[in-house]
């Protein structure tokens, strides 16, 4: 293993040249904009061979791929924000057609008003599209997601879309030391789909019309899909780990310190603050969500089942609850606990303000005197 | 509770062409016959049939009433005024 | 029925169907190697209805307004593949291609992929309900211009996509029409034997959205072209061609043909032919 220090997009180019995606579309935005630069540098240099196509939005970024992947080659994207928010309409598509497409998404809040930092509002707006989301800590995690994603979405087990989420500029403009590997070997073996091709040799229509009942078995058929995605996610998770040495703790979720009797919980690269409190403190471990969609319910149940508070800081809010979709939707996962731990909620980081670790002391600090359920706003 | 029915995987379908199994047919209120004394087979009929359903067997034109909507564009088309129509009924 | 079609008969368009007709002439050209990116409207929809479709030949439709870019990806993996001789044909009807997705449309063209970008032009989005598109001529009664006491239809002239193409730099424009097959499928293997991004645009008349009897279809697009209001022409290189000189019959026999055209008076009829005269003559007489 040799470490080089590499800013985050950097090194992300370099875990998607290791997985030699056929087809590639990209359109520019802040901050995803190193790696659609770095990956053209990459192929100008002849040291990624793969078609390049230079759309003139993300809407066609994600279309075009979803047309390289129904044709049956390998197929990568990334973007941010409104970006995402255009690919919207085809983020369904790309699912219910069951298309193995890698995207990376670098984190950065949403219009109105514009701005460019970092939250998660983007990509927690589109957890039910269909999509695996996986988030990194680190852009060591990043590289190593980026690579297990390619390895997941393609599996017969899954053939799903996978967003590799990453913090802009807090993971994608910082340079961390990073390990990358010389080969991957036959980590990723070559895309061969069995399901989805335009050959004309072999004929099929993809994308078809359907009335309410195959519709409504195809739209099940897609949810018991990405429930049971876990299974892979883990088998991958570990493969890679004997093989790299590394792990996204059981590729589900990650947990540090989790014997004691509060938990503090987040997901992407706020999970190195949580760190650092939970090194200063004897009180609190931390949960960290590596894949919120499939939402590991089971695992975070376990988690948390003797604790007696847990704590979510989370970077996103679903406007019209007070709080963030991870609050609700792990305050609804313990619902089935006969013994429920006190839940506190915390919004923070929107729009790329500092979460600091003073502040997040002392929310730890306050949550005895906090009513269960209670939501706060760090500003 | 109904079951789920088999679907295939993103509901692509593999046998093309299938639709052949659907007769619309079903769907002519007016249906187009053809005087196989004065039609020649020239088939342009069968270049302006929308639905696919005529062809040219031995120089002359043949309609599938299986699928035949009766749109009677045949009978409009024909240079010879082989093919005339009348009221269907069922 | 005609079982070489590369389109299986049962598919549910209306009775008379102009763009029907457009897609069996246009797969006659094509032959097999080809894919289909086909954009929601009309044919596609009833053409592919789980768990039957119409295709002999690879198709896949995604959205509305994507079909162009699902092109472009779908030509760039054949290339990744190996495959340089499949054509790759992105088509849609005016809603698809000229209004909504034409963004998609100009990227692919700007690009210069080698693309066949097919618009089937029925005049309005007959798929949702006889809706005005970009496409729709001037004065026609859609449902969301309908002619009234104080209305005369869609205020605007139809939009001129094919110069637009060739704004593109297109090695290979050319309009087309359902009436004219042999004129079609010329230029479509022409098209095809070109490489590089092209365009041809099929103008096809819907019976029910145009209001006129189902056996008219043929007779409607015909009068389209021999009265002016539809040129048969390609562009190759940015030389453009008459490729079929329209006898000039009087734009009143198109117009009274339709319903969509019914309110207009004779004074009306008369200030349209004055600016299909000027508009053909600006064109084609140099």
């Amino acid at each position: 293993m040799t470490l080089n220090v590499l800013e985050g997009s950097m090194a992300v180019a370099e875990s998607v040249r290791l997985c030699n995606p056929d087809v590639i579309a990209f359109y520019p935005i802040t901050p995803q904009t190193h790696i659609a630069q770095e990956i053209a540098t990459l192929i100008a240099d002849g040291k990624l061979k793969c078609q390049h196509i230079e759309v003139e939005s993300e809407f066609s970024a994600l279309s075009a791929v979803i047309g390289s992947s129904a044709a049956g080659s390998r197929s990568y994207t990334a973007t941010s924000s409104q970006g995402l928010a255009l690919m919207h309409e085809v983020l369904f598509a790309a699912a219910g057609m069951r298309l193995p497409i890698v995207m990376n998404v670098v984190n950065r809040a949403l219009s109105a008003p514009i701005n460019i930092w970092n939250d998660y509002q983007d990509s927690v707006s589109e957890r039910d599209t269909g999509w695996i989301q996986l988030y990194a800590e680190t852009n060591q995690e990043a590289v190593d997601l980026t690579i297990k994603a390619f390895r997941i979405a393609e599996d017969k087990r899954v053939l799903l879309p996978i967003m590799v989420c990453m913090d802009g500029f807090f993971l994608s403009h910082t340079m961390e030391p990073v390990d990358i590997p010389k080969s991957i070997g036959n980590f990723i073996p070559k895309y061969k789909p069995t399901h989805a091709y335009l050959d004309s040799k072999r004929p099929m229509s993809q994308g078809t019309f359907a009335y309410p009942k195959p519709y409504n078995t195809l739209r099940h058929e897609l949810s018991k899909t990405i429930d049971k995605s876990n299974i892979v996610i883990r088998e991958v998770n570990e493969e890679f780990s004997k093989k790299f040495k590394r792990s996204s703790g059981n590729g589900l979720i990650d947990t540090y310190k989790n014997d004691r009797k509060i938990s503090i919980i987040t997901m992407g690269s706020l999970a190195g603050n949580l760190r650092y409190v939970v090194n200063k403190r004897d009180d609190c471990g931390l949960l960290r969500i590596v894949s919120f969609r499939p939402f590991p319910k089971c695992d975070i149940i376990d988690a948390l089942k003797d604790k007696e508070t847990v704590i979510i800081f989370e970077k996103d809010i679903s406007l019209g609850t007070s709080g963030g979709s991870l609050f609700e939707e792990i305050r609804s996962a313990l619902y089935s606990l006969d013994k429920k731990p006190k839940i506190i909620g915390v919004v923070c980081g929107i729009g790329g303000v500092d979460v600091k670790t003073d502040d997040i002391e002392k929310i730890i600090e306050s949550a005895d005197t906090m009513d269960n359920g209670k939501i706060v706003w760090l500003s | 509770m109904a079951e789920d029915e088999k679907v295939n995987i993103a509901g692509i379908v593999t046998d093309v062409g299938n639709t052949k199994m659907k007769k619309t047919g079903s769907w002519r209120t007016e249906i187009p016959t053809v005087n196989m004394d004065i039609c020649t087979g020239c088939g342009i009929c069968k270049q302006f049939c929308p639905d696919g359903c005529i062809v040219i067997e031995n120089k002359k034109c043949i309609i599938d009433y299986d699928y035949c909507k009766g749109c009677l564009i045949c009978e409009n088309v024909c240079p010879f005024k082989s093919i005339t129509s009348k009221r269907e009924d069922k | 029925m005609d079982d070489k079609s590369l389109l299986a008969p049962g598919y549910s368009t209306c009775a008379g169907c102009g763009p029907a007709i457009a897609i069996r002439t246009l797969l006659e050209a094509t032959g097999e190697d080809i894919v289909i990116c086909n954009a929601t409207g009309c044919i596609e929809v009833t053409t592919s209805q789980y768990p039957m479709t119409s295709w002999k030949v690879p198709w896949i439709h995604v959205t509305f307004e994507n079909a162009a870019a699902v092109a472009s990806g779908v030509k760039e993996a054949l290339i990744a593949q190996g495959n340089d001789k499949t054509a790759v044909i992105a088509l849609g009807g005016d809603g698809g291609m000229l209004d909504i997705g034409f963004q998609a449309v100009s990227g692919l063209w700007e690009r210069g992929q080698d693309v066949l970008v097919i618009c089937y032009d029925n005049e309005a989005y007959m798929n949702t309900g006889i809706q005005r598109s970009g496409s729709t001529p001037w004065r026609a009664s859609t449902t969301t211009t309908p002619s009234g006491l104080v209305s005369k239809g869609k205020i605007q002239w139809k939009k001129d996509v094919p110069a637009i193409a060739v704004a593109h730099n297109l090695p290979y424009v050319a309009t087309a029409s359902i009436a004219f097959p042999a004129d079609l499928k010329m230029k479509i293997r022409k098209a095809l034997s070109i490489k590089g991004p092209k365009y041809v645009h099929i103008h096809a008349p819907c019976p029910v959205g145009w209001y006129f009897e189902s056996s008219k279809t043929v007779d409607v697009a015909k009068l389209a072209v021999e009265s002016k209001m539809w040129s048969l022409f390609e562009i190759i290189d940015g030389e453009k061609t008459l490729t079929h000189k329209p006898k000039g019959v009087p734009v009143k026999d198109y117009l009274r043909a339709q319903k969509r055209f019914k309110h207009l008076t004779d004074e009306d009829i008369d200030e349209y032919q004055k600016r299909v005269d000027a508009s053909f003559d600006k064109e084609f007489k140099k």
